[in-house]
């Protein structure tokens, strides 16, 4: 009877540790794609311009202009609008511009490409927005340099709440 | 097929820049989020979206964009454009579970 009640503790101890493992085995799988690499904003642009420097425009100034309100009533889908102040043409014009965000499961939120053609830099489109955040806009020029813009904005309802 | 809307102006004078918006009907959904059962919904997005510009057996991509989960459902994107001349507009939707979208506008030039 003793040697059963042993037994069968230690066959519950074991499943408990199975199952213990299986859990955090699960976890690991379905986390680890959402907060893959990169993990920070600094390093998701730092990829994004290749390890060249990048420029960053005061709150006044600057060659990119990130246009999003500063506080946000709804998260699920928040217009921005994107600028680069640039002639456009065959010998100056913006190759790339992308969006990156500081809190969201995942940095990126956009990436574009434009050629000399678009006649003017901009750009315009509705995001999701997980809490309260820094983003910051980058534009990347025909002659390898990039330009950036970070905002920093408020948001009262969160995006990914509601089922 | 998704319902999309894309808006172009219409017969816009030569060398004039004009605003290209285009919106299309897609979930976005980011593999994220709980379903009522508790179980992730697997992700569902729009990965890219192009637009091409066709005239005289010639044709150019003149604007691209990788989309990403952080981009609402229904994902709207307004680009500019130079209408130089007339041509055909092209645009392709591309995403998960092998979504792909195509439509044409035509630009009349004047």
């Amino acid at each position: 009877m003793k040697t059963n009640q042993i037994l069968l503790n230690t066959i519950n101890f074991r499943r408990r540790q199975i199952l213990a493992a299986t859990v955090g085995m699960t976890c690991y799988v379905v986390i680890r794609p959402v907060f893959g690499a990169p993990a920070t904003l600094d390093t998701a642009i730092s990829e994004f311009a290749r390890g060249t420097k990048v420029t960053f425009g005061t709150a006044t100034a600057g060659k990119v202009k990130f246009d999003i309100a500063e506080l946000i009533d709804n998260g699920n889908a928040v217009p921005i609008s994107v600028s680069v102040d640039s002639p456009m043409t065959d010998a100056d014009y913006v190759v790339a511009m992308a969006v990156f965000n500081e809190k969201n499961p995942q940095r990126e939120v956009i990436k574009c490409r434009l050629s000399p053609s678009a006649g003017r830099a901009q750009v315009s489109t509705r995001i999701r927005l997980a809490t309260s955040q820094k983003l910051t806009a980058i534009a990347e020029m025909n002659d390898g340099s990039f330009y950036a813009q970070t905002v920093e904005v408020v948001v009262t309802l969160a995006a990914c709440i509601e089922e | 097929m998704a319902r999309t809307l894309i808006t172009v102006p219409p017969n816009p004078k030569k060398n004039t820049v004009i605003e290209i918006r285009a919106l299309i009907q897609h979930p976005m959904e980011t593999g994220l989020r709980p379903d009522v059962e508790g179980k992730l919904q697997p992700r569902n997005i729009i990965q890219r979206f192009e637009c091409r510009f066709s005239s005289g057996g010639k044709s150019d991509v003149i604007f691209s964009a990788e989309l990403f989960p952080a981009i609402s459902a229904n994902p709207y994107i307004a680009f500019n454009f130079r209408a130089t001349q007339s041509g055909t507009l092209g645009f392709q939707w591309t995403g998960d579970n092998g979504f792909t979208q195509a439509e044409t506008v035509s630009l009349v030039v004047v």
